[in-house]
């Protein structure tokens, strides 16, 4: 059998650059609608059954009075929770989307190593990568408000401005995360000790539960360099309709010089290690 | 500037450094236009640098480079666009089913879906997978996903195709269809270059071949002057017990050469029959002895006083 039956097609060329990272998403789109169910639990369950502990369960003794009121600016715990934990839900979900997932893809299944091959290059690669997590975030994201909504935890229409918000510093944590995974040779104790001493105390530590001037006064600019922050303030202002210009312009500069910087890592870091 | 009709590839003073260790160290090579060409060698001789040098998947260090007439440091891409890679390992997408590899992979190249699925078809025939085309590859056999391998490389229509160490690991049945669907590349007029260290692929496949050692071309030439030039017609190969092993300088004066491998001697010769009645003259009795036509395995043995696959 010959290889005539299809017909010959134009000169091939290179995708163009935004072309070629929308392939890219599509292959890991590709990859999803054939196993969303293994990743269905860490990306929906997981922030139900924190909405469920926290806003729901623990948010009924926080019942709007005191300094609980002070806090929270008089408005149900529930409401002021659901926009952070919007937040956080997207950056825990970007730190492991971008972790194993990119390893894989230089090591074990060796998929970045096949697209390199072909006329996509690093960049388109990594960019490629980056945007479908930031979609994938953001769809997860969206069922999440939903949820939020039922629960009675939505005040008002900002809380859409607050799933962008949630999206952008998930992608700004994903870019950084990512060009972290891609120096990693091996699994070793690289992710966990990425997730135990940043992950971590970056969800517990970022005013998401409570506001931040509950800490020591020593701790507090940890919090202040903590992407999170940046993005529960913001998307907290934009939920409860509360905003603060000056310190909203700061809190987006913020995320976006860190994607800005994480894509610039990131997108070299995969072009080295791909062609060697 | 090379007439790009008959250099696909064109390699002069090639070479690549991984820090202080220099993998290949200064090649010449031109590849025309629908040969077969080859790299044959050891683990380790730089074949598989080379090959990813040409795939435009690793810049080189020194000296130039050009493939289908263009420059790899500079238009990677478009090279990439127009050439087919089988890698040493398997890259497939696991998760992903056998017509779900093509479709993704073309896509990769920018062809429309409407043309990559006729295409998946037309190679899922070409590789002898349409009846498992909606299963998953995992479990598919080591001789299914090198030929899926295959089919994926040519979903852009290469013109040319890189295939390194395209059956290593295979069963010899798996192996031999796997040269038949090359061979019908090779019909149809696709360039190939393939690096192996099985020498009967080699003659099998290979129009020319360059034999690398070290990082250096050692030999070059079509499988049988390299035959011609570097041994004998033929070969008489001896084994004996240990206590009746003669020095290696017994057997010398026989034949025209004579190479000591741990356990067995091999003696070149034009007329394998005839040494082989000297040699009971002389009353040497080997435990076995067998003549046969001289292979590139013995060309590489002269050229380097090694055997390849250890």
């Amino acid at each position: 059998m010959a290889l005539v039956e299809v017909p010959a097609r134009p000169a091939p060329d290179a995708p163009g650059r935004l072309r070629g990272a929308l392939i890219v998403a599509e292959h890991h789109w590709t990859w999803y609608r054939r196993n969303w169910r293994a990743t269905v639990v860490s990306s929906v369950l997981q922030p139900l059954l924190f909405l469920l502990a926290f806003g729901v369960g623990f948010g009924a003794l926080v019942d709007g009075t005191g300094r609980a009121a002070t806090a929270t600016g008089g408005v149900d715990y529930l409401v002021w929770l659901a926009p952070a934990l919007l937040a956080m839900s997207a950056v825990q979900t970007a730190a492991f989307e971008s972790t194993y997932p990119v390893l894989s893809g230089f090591k074990w299944q060796r998929g970045y190593h096949a697209m390199a091959a072909t006329p996509l290059t690093g960049a388109q690669i990594a960019v490629g990568h980056l945007g479908w997590i930031g979609a994938k975030m953001f769809a997860s994201g969206a069922i999440y408000v939903a949820v939020i909504a039922l629960f009675g935890g939505v005040q008002s229409v900002g809380i859409v401005v607050s799933l962008l918000v949630a999206t952008l510093a998930g992608m700004s944590v994903a870019s950084l995360v990512m060009w972290f995974a891609a120096t990693v040779e091996n699994e070793g104790s690289a992710f966990s000790a990425l997730f135990r001493f940043v992950v971590i105390p970056m969800t517990l530590f970022s005013g998401t539960f409570f506001p931040i001037d509950r800490l020591p006064v020593l701790v507090q600019p940890v919090a202040w360099v903590s992407p999170l922050w940046h993005a529960t303030e913001l998307a907290r202002s934009a939920a409860l309709d509360a905003w603060r210009p000056v310190a909203a312009a700061g809190h987006l500069a913020h995320l976006l010089v860190l994607l800005a910087v994480g894509t610039l890592l990131v997108t070299r870091r995969f072009a080295r290690r791909l062609a060697p | 500037m090379p007439n790009v009709s008959d250099a696909l590839v064109q390699a002069r003073g090639l070479r690549k450094r991984f820090g202080s260790f220099e993998a290949v160290r200064g090649i010449d090579v031109d590849v025309a236009r629908g040969e077969v060409f080859g790299f044959l060698g050891p683990n380790g001789a730089g074949k598989s640098s080379t090959m990813r040098m040409i795939a435009c998947v690793s810049p080189r260090t020194e000296g130039s480079l050009q493939v289908l007439g263009m420059d790899p440091g500079s238009d990677g891409p478009r090279i990439r666009a127009r050439i087919g890679v089988v890698p040493q390992l398997d890259n497939l997408d696991a998760e992903l089913s056998v017509r779900e590899n093509l479709e993704i992979y073309g896509r990769y190249f920018g062809l429309s879906r409407r043309h990559v699925r006729a295409k998946a078809a037309e190679l899922l025939e070409f590789a002898q997978l349409a009846e498992r085309a909606g299963d998953p590859v995992e479990p598919l056999s080591g001789g299914m996903k090198r030929r899926l391998t295959i089919a994926r490389s040519l979903v852009n229509d290469p013109e040319l195709l890189l295939l390194d160490e395209p059956t290593t690991g295979l069963d010899p049945q798996a192996r031999h269809l796997l040269w038949d669907r090359l061979y019908r590349l090779k019909r149809d007029g696709v360039t190939q270059i393939i690096t192996t260290h099985y020498m009967d692929e080699a003659e099998q496949l290979c129009d020319r071949l360059v034999v690398m050692d070290g990082g250096v071309i050692v030999a070059e030439g079509s499988p049988t002057e390299l035959i011609e030039r570097y041994s004998t017609r033929e070969v008489l190969e001896l084994r004996f017990t240990p206590e009746a092993r003669p020095e290696a300088g017994v057997l010398e004066p026989l034949v025209d050469r004579v190479e000591e491998l741990p356990d067995r001697f091999l003696l070149y010769t034009a007329d394998g029959e005839r040494a082989q009645a000297e040699l009971a003259r002389a009353g040497l009795t080997p435990l076995s002895a067998l003549v046969r036509r001289s292979s590139l395995e013995d060309v590489f043995l002269r050229l380097t006083g090694r055997t390849l696959v250890d």
